[in-house]
């Protein structure tokens, strides 16, 4: 015998990476699992499920939001950014291999700030919304910023360097901007 | 001119794709799939009396629950026991569902299968398991004493017990004029990556073929297990580790249950089934390491070199050996680091307990050996009087005794026999790296200000790169790309890059035209894993053989099209040109056309290779005896023994007067993995082996209570260091290349973790004047030791402070 009913289901719209999505989904559906799979944006990763880790940090209106913490219901109309959509930054730059990077992405890629790249993506939202806060941070500062997000591979060193290099070509392309559009 | 690749800091080739977001992980693979989840086990010794789905089975989007009693031939008999050993003589595994008993939390009791994980959880929370409890072991004295037992049928909870032994350490003993014993502890840690362990298996049903996709170290392993179990043709499966967020070890024991019950239901149900880990079947499921106790008396002279080493350790290898005592087996030989021991004996229990079972963890019982070994480095240092760098160089092995022959027998089964290193080089380089001789000063410095710090340090010796075997396969295209494969997997090190930096030096091509595939069974079906620090020895020197097989044969054909002779070519940024001429040249792409003489005329390339082309010699066959089409080749590396790489780490920690907290202000290494493909890829290797040590050393254990629960199931509880805990680490190298190989290369994956523990140890025991025993260590055990120091329980280090006590003449037992 069971008393379980049929779950009831909510359509959800949010604004994923400047684009508005929808989906159907239960009350309990967490933010990290519709981004993943119903929205299929796998670059957002879970490590925890318990919000210590920060592998699944996406930025929700423009600030740095664990994704296990939160029900999609909750994110209803609000902007969501995953690592994906730092691609499309206004400061992103198309590499080598045609990949477009923002400033963090680029800069983890030139300092070796990752290893296998399981955190990465939640080091790269955490270290994007931190430099709007403090574009030119300390080596201190940059520790700092990066000691709520768990990587068990890098030791951390080189992704501290990462954040102040990152701080280095933002502020480079907010120049080449700023003197595009002057 | 090409630019130097193989040797030099370059950038990684994946990273562009992870940055982005393009990573494919295990669960960001079949997102259709139906998913499994598990009822596990709450209790940690039980027998089970009933198991009632009843409730269960109408959850909406459930496809499927099983029990054992669903499991047929093969798939119900118990995991295999993958590393079998003389010394083993009650090797125990579970079931890939428990049959009767438990004998951890975490062990798998029911699978269901459902639409989604939510699903599958649900109906996971309304199965109910009856159980009977049975005794508890916990903890290794627990299971030392043999009160209860963990399997009725190995006597003294003991799975192994092993003696080696070179020399007669008693009458070693005997001899010495000093003595001393050690009683030590290390705790247990875990790999912990943050990627959990995942599996996802397609069956297609109309080829009777099985794909499975596992976040593994080994998919060749995985792929002959599955194989075996569901008694399908090895032909019939495939095994592909897709990308992989980290393993450290834990993802080379397989097969793990699910990744048999996974692919077993996919056949069954005919449908794509996933099971992707979350963090607390991690922590209670997944296997652990490092828990040890260990005895040690040493011998030693006047000057404090080592007579006879007396070692004894029990190894609390959890409920289940499936893996075998590769762990205590390393850390009884390994424990001998750079030293010459005198007399040696070694002799170990490994032993069950009601614990999640204990397979290798980065550094695989290394931390636990040069734990107990630099201890007694520092003891003797202490006793004498003597400094304690001094105390290591007095036994060294020296570089003019190289290769250096122990005389016992390594993980492999193979001669304990070290190839190279310079270890007096290394300690130099140590101590000026970490100012050793300018610490005293610095220390009173510190006094002055109420500060307590203290300096540390700790050697190693790795064996790394055992075998049997690694392959490497190469083909190179017409369009001049060149693919490159070998069978073993990866985690994070960065293979893709450091593989394409030996293929492009080796041939003469551009970074960019090689592209490297590791993990997957299609492309390359020989393979061992990714474990022991051995991707770069023996991939990259199977890989170098098999490019140079190709090279030979490129050059071969171009000299026949160019007319020249073949020692008069070579191939620069892939093209191949006469020496000093490169005006007489060919593509590499160019070379591949000639290589395969084709029928049909699909493109370009490919019309310039039929027989219509004009080029060949109509008396010869268009593919001469002995040749084969293409610009193809392939070849293995197997080596006779392990390479041994090296390395002494030094820090300085600072104690807090009041709180005891333990902070460090430095930690520096010196390294020695013989040639290093990538300096870059190798130092990030170190800073996250240190980071590992670090956790290991201050802040991880697993912290079981009586009845065998984990009260710290979780990223909040187990303490896995942020980047505010680890330290900056200042690391510098030495290279001596390895004669074993042809590249000349050593390990580098698990060197930064090993001797951390132990130069921690080192370092707060000199802040503090008392002895450090046991690891980690935290504040409060720190402050308790102190209180204990204080009500004269542990007796003062004689030296450098407080002076030697002249009354105490007797030889002190620490
Ligand atoms: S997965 Fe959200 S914080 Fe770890
Ligand atoms: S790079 Fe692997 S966890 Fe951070």
């Amino acid at each position: 015998m069971t008393d379980m009913t049929t779950e009831q289901v909510h359509d959800v719209t949010v604004n994923v990476n400047g684009v508005p999505r929808t989906a159907t989904v239960p009350a309990r559906r967490l933010l990290s699992d519709f981004l993943r799979h119903d929205l299929e944006l796998t670059g957002t990763h879970v490590g925890c499920e318990h919000g210590v880790c920060g592998a699944c940090t996406v930025l929700l209106d423009g600030k740095p939001m664990r994704s296990c913490l939160m029900f999609a219901v909750t994110a209803q109309d609000h902007r969501i950014t995953t690592v994906e959509g730092l691609c499309d930054a206004p400061d992103a730059r198309p590499c080598a291999t045609g990949e477009r990077m923002n400033p963090a992405q680029q800069a983890f890629a030139e300092c070796h700030g990752l290893q296998c790249g399981f955190c990465t993506p939640g080091f790269l939202t955490t270290v994007t919304a931190y430099l709007e806060e403090n574009p030119s941070p300390s080596q201190e500062e940059a520790r700092e910023a990066i000691s709520g997000n768990l990587c068990r591979c890098t030791g951390y060193q080189n992704i501290v360097k990462s954040v102040l290099r990152a701080a280095e070509i933002r502020t480079e392309r907010l120049e080449e901007n700023a003197g595009e559009s002057a | 001119m090409t630019t130097q690749m193989f040797g030099a800091p370059i950038r990684r080739k994946e990273d562009p794709r992870l940055v982005t977001g393009g990573g494919r992980y295990l669960d960001d693979l079949g997102q259709h799939a139906l998913a499994a989840a598990f009822v596990r086990s709450p209790h940690a010794h039980a027998r089970i009396t009933d198991i009632d789905v009843t409730d269960a089975v109408d959850v909406e989007g459930v496809v499927a629950i099983y029990t054992w009693e669903d499991l047929p031939g093969k798939v119900a008999e118990p995991l295999p026991l993958l590393i079998p050993h003389p010394t083993l003589t009650h090797g125990r595994t579970g079931y890939a569902l428990a049959r009767d008993e438990v004998n951890h939390v975490g062990e798998p009791i029911v699978m269901v299968v459902a639409s989604d994980r939510y699903a599958a959880e649900d109906a996971c929370q309304r199965i109910r398991v009856d159980y009977e409890m049975l005794p508890v072991v916990v903890g290794i004295e627990n299971a030392r004493d043999g009160e209860h037992l963990v399997h009725e049928d190995a006597p003294g909870n003991v799975a192994a017990h092993m003696v080696q032994q070179n020399g007669d350490v008693e009458a070693a003993l005997a001899k010495a004029k000093h003595t001393l014993t050690l009683d030590l502890s290390i705790e247990r840690s875990a790999c912990m990556p943050m990627e959990g362990k995942g599996v996802y298996a397609r069956w297609n049903d109309e080829d009777g073929e099985l794909r499975i996709y596992s976040s593994t170290q080994t998919t060749t392993g995985v792929r002959a297990a599955v194989a075996a179990k569901l008694e399908l043709p090895l032909a019939k499966v495939e095994c592909i580790a897709p990308d992989v967020g980290g393993g450290f070890g834990v993802k080379i024991m397989h097969p793990w249950p699910e990744e048999v019950l996974v692919p077993w239901a996919a056949r069954l149900l005919k449908r794509e089934v996933k099971w992707a880990e979350d963090r607390r079947e991690h922590f209670i499921s997944s296997a652990h390491e490092r828990g040890q106790l260990q005895t040690v008396t040493v011998g030693f002279d006047d000057e404090g070199r080592v007579l006879g080493l007396d070692v004894k350790f029990w190894h609390d290898n959890g409920a289940y050996t499936p893996y075998g005592i590769i762990v205590p087996i390393i850390t009884s030989t390994q424990l001998l680091g750079p030293y010459k021991p005198g007399a040696y004996r070694c002799e170990f229990r490994s032993l069950y307990t009601n614990t999640v079972l204990v397979t290798p963890y980065r550094g695989a019982g290394r931390p636990q050996g040069v734990f107990a070994m630099e201890r007694t480095m520092d003891a003797i240092a202490d006793y004498l009087g003597i400094d304690r760098a001094e105390v290591r160089s007095r036994n060294f092995i020296l570089p003019e005794e190289m290769p250096y022959d122990h005389g016992l027998l390594f993980q492999d089964g193979r001669p304990l026999k070290y190839d190279s290193g310079d270890f007096p080089a290394s300690l130099d380089k140590l101590k000026k790296l970490v100012g050793w001789d300018d610490f005293e000063a610095y220390r009173a410095q510190a006094e002055l200000e109420g500060r307590k710090v203290g300096l540390g340090i700790g050697c190693y010796v790795e064996g790394t790169g055992v075998g049997p075997y690694e392959g490497g396969h190469i083909v190179i295209e017409t369009s001049g790309r060149v693919n490159v494969a070998t069978g073993l997997t990866t985690q994070g090190q960065g293979h893709q890059t450091a593989f394409a930096q030996i293929v492009a030096e080796e041939l003469g091509v551009r970074l960019e035209d090689v592209h490297v595939t590791t993990g997957d069974t299609r492309k390359m079906g020989y393979a061992v894993g990714t474990f022991a620090s051995r991707a770069a020895v023996m991939s990259g020197n199977a890989i170098a053989l098999a490019t140079r097989n190709v090279k030979a044969k490129a050059l071969r054909i171009a000299a026949d099209a160019l007319e020249v002779d073949e020692e008069d070519l070579e191939i620069v940024d892939g093209v191949v040109q006469v020496k000093g001429a490169p005006t007489t040249s060919m593509p590499l792409g160019t070379v591949a056309v000639l290589s395969n003489p084709l029928r049909y005329a699909f493109d370009d390339a490919a019309k310039a290779a039929t027989q219509f082309a004009g080029t060949f010699d109509p008396d010869k066959p268009p593919v001469a005896e002995d040749e084969e089409p293409g610009l193809e080749g392939r070849d293995f590396y197997s080596p006779t023994q392990a390479t041994f790489a090296n390395g002494m780490h030094a820090a300085i920690v600072e104690t807090d007067p009041v709180t005891a907290e333990i902070t460090i202000l430095r930690y520096c290494v010196i390294h020695d993995c013989g040639t290093m493909i990538n300096p870059m890829i190798v130092e990030g290797q170190v800073h996250g082996g240190v980071a590992q040590g670090v956790g290991g050393a201050l802040y991880e254990r697993m912290a079981y209570d009586e009845s065998g629960q984990l009260l710290n199931a979780s990223l909040m509880d187990f303490l896995m260091p942020y980047a505010s805990e680890v330290p900056h680490v200042e690391a510098d190298h030495l290279e001596t290349p390895s004669p074993l190989n042809p590249l000349g290369i050593k390990g580098a994956g698990e060197a930064g973790c090993i001797p951390v523990s132990a130069v921690i140890a080192s370092a707060i025991e000199d802040a503090e004047g008392f002895p450090i025993t046991s690891m980690p260590i935290s504040p409060v055990e720190l402050w308790e030791l102190r209180q204990r120091h204080e009500a004269g329980e542990i007796p003062s280090l004689r030296h450098p402070h407080p002076a030697p006590d002249p009354s105490n003449t007797q030889e002190p037992t620490r």
